[in-house]
């Protein structure tokens, strides 16, 4: 064995850093194309009533016929939680590309301007940052009849800020390059520079922020809908169904929260999965600041 | 062509690095500033390319005195300057194609499809083969990159030319190749240079006059 050959860690086959974060991407994107699969084929080709109460079969435990189990009013979790996810990704996707459009456009105006323009949009942000936004996003909920859009808008306007504060300090940086002053010398105008080398510099930033807000915007879906105040609660929602079935947990029937709860985790884990294998790949100089 | 006139220019007010400054670059003539790192030759060129605000004093172009600098400049001012920058690397927009990276000028004015052949003699110029055209800049070297943005400050025809240390990454068979370009164009279209640099031998032999540039005491 040689010196160099000596001072390399030993790592067992598929244990290296690479192979975990090859494992973790694959494991990711095996879950989240389960997901949308079963969101996508399960209500057109079993079209079976996610609504259909059996008070006979109420809290049925996981078994051949249901095989999450029942609610308290009968009806099947497994088909439950897949509508639920249905919303919740729905819900997630529409909020997470408001919310970064925002962002892109807030972070974009405020850096490329500069100046005034720039410390009064950051104090608007400010001020925006300093109110908690769950107490602003149910404050926009309780404004509408529930739905699937509020809930949007509630998770879409409030979740901006920080893509915008991504965006603008990522403008500032490029508006300083001389690529910028190139453009200007030779006669572009504010709007050419814009959208022609600053706004496509900073969109994998943008894009980035964008997938990282799904797995956020699916739990906020979830706790309004928790709190009464997202999706209606006859219809299928992770966070109606877990609000539901909080009695049934303390007298001993788990399965009715425990089902919804794990679409709710595995979903948002692996999206954040893949996020962080896009992160690598845009700032491999940020490796090693990766957690999930 | 350019004058200037008690020039006092910085980033941060209060510390300037230039101080009160005067430098007049006639129509035609080749001027050359010489210093060392640092000395602030190069906010100098940024001022005279309308690129930086001084904190004070005076610039005319043409005899008319420039209000604005930056995007507040008019557009036929801005685009009277052609400016070569040091480093290739930071000059150019790493998402444009060689070939898109000296046709940029044409675009931004709204003169894309009128410029498009001037844009291909001038690559052939430089010394840019139609196979480098399609490559991105990390594709290139230091010397094709700065031949391309050497080309995208002549597109527009400028009639002074603003070249800052653009040689200073450069071997010597780049470097004269991209000063006989710019030999020529000067002497085709009696475009005036300002070029700035350390190289005094150079300087000398490409300029019809050299100015050392002030220096700056450590302690403002």
């Amino acid at each position: 064995m040689t010196a160099s050959a000596a001072e390399q860690p030993w790592h067992a086959p598929g244990t290296t850093r690479r192979g975990t974060r090859t494992a973790r991407v694959v494991v990711s994107a095996v879950l989240v194309s389960a997901a949308a699969l079963a969101v996508l084929l399960v209500p057109p080709l079993f079209p079976l009533d996610q609504q259909a109460v059996d008070l006979t079969a109420k809290l049925s435990a996981p078994g051949a016929d249901h095989l999450f189990g029942t609610d308290e009013v009968g009806r099947d979790v497994l088909l439950r939680s897949v509508y639920g996810l249905r919303v919740s990704l729905l819900v997630g996707l529409v909020a997470a590309l408001v919310a970064s459009g925002i962002g892109l456009a807030v972070g974009c105006a405020a850096g490329a301007l500069g100046g005034r323009t720039d410390r009064v949009v950051m104090r608007l942000v400010d001020t925006f940052t300093a109110v908690p936004h769950l107490l602003m996003g149910i404050f926009i909920v309780a404004m509408f009849r529930p739905g699937v859009w509020p809930v949007v808008a509630s998770v879409g306007l409030t979740h901006w800020v920080s893509t915008a504060r991504i965006v603008r300090a990522e403008v500032l940086s490029l508006r300083a390059r001389p690529f910028v002053d190139a453009a200007i010398s030779g006669g572009a105008s504010r709007l050419r520079v814009a959208a022609r080398h600053l706004v496509p510099a900073v969109l994998p930033q943008a894009g980035l922020a964008a997938v990282l807000m799904v797995p956020h915007a699916i739990w906020h879906e979830s706790a309004l809908s928790f709190l009464g105040l997202g999706i209606p609660a006859h219809e299928a929602s992770l966070g109606t169904m877990i609000n539901g079935a909080r009695g049934s947990l303390v007298t001993g029937e788990w399965w009715p929260t425990l089902f919804p709860g794990l679409f709710i985790v595995i979903p948002t884990l692996a999206i954040a999965g893949l996020a962080g294998a896009w992160r690598e790949r845009i700032n491999p100089r940020r490796r090693s600041e990766l957690v999930l | 062509m350019l004058e200037l006139e008690h020039i006092t220019a910085g980033y941060v007010r209060g510390e300037p690095v230039v101080r009160e400054l005067s430098l007049t670059v006639a129509d035609g003539e080749a001027v050359g500033l010489l210093g060392p790192s640092g000395c602030g030759k190069s906010t100098l060129a940024k001022v005279a390319a309308l690129l930086h605000r001084p904190f004070a004093g005076t610039v005319r172009l043409a005899g008319e005195p420039v209000r604005g600098f930056r995007y507040r400049a008019p557009r036929a001012q801005r685009t009277r300057i052609g400016v070569v920058f040091q480093q290739p690397r930071l000059a150019a927009d790493p998402r444009l194609a060689l070939r898109d990276l000296i046709a940029e000028p044409a675009r931004a004015t709204g003169r894309g499809q009128e410029l498009a052949e001037r844009a291909a003699a001038l690559a052939t110029e430089v010394g840019l083969g139609p196979e480098l055209l399609g490559r991105r800049p990390h594709e290139v070297s230091d010397g094709q990159l700065q031949r391309a943005c050497l080309a995208r400050a002549l597109l527009l025809r400028p009639s002074l030319l603003i070249c800052d240390e653009m040689t200073a990454m450069l071997d010597a068979s780049t470097t004269a190749a991209l000063v006989a370009v710019v030999e020529d164009y000067r002497r085709e279209n009696g475009a005036a240079l300002l070029a700035v640099g350390h190289d005094r031998v150079l300087l000398r032999r490409w300029c019809d006059r050299v100015l050392d540039f002030p220096a700056v005491p450590a302690t403002a």
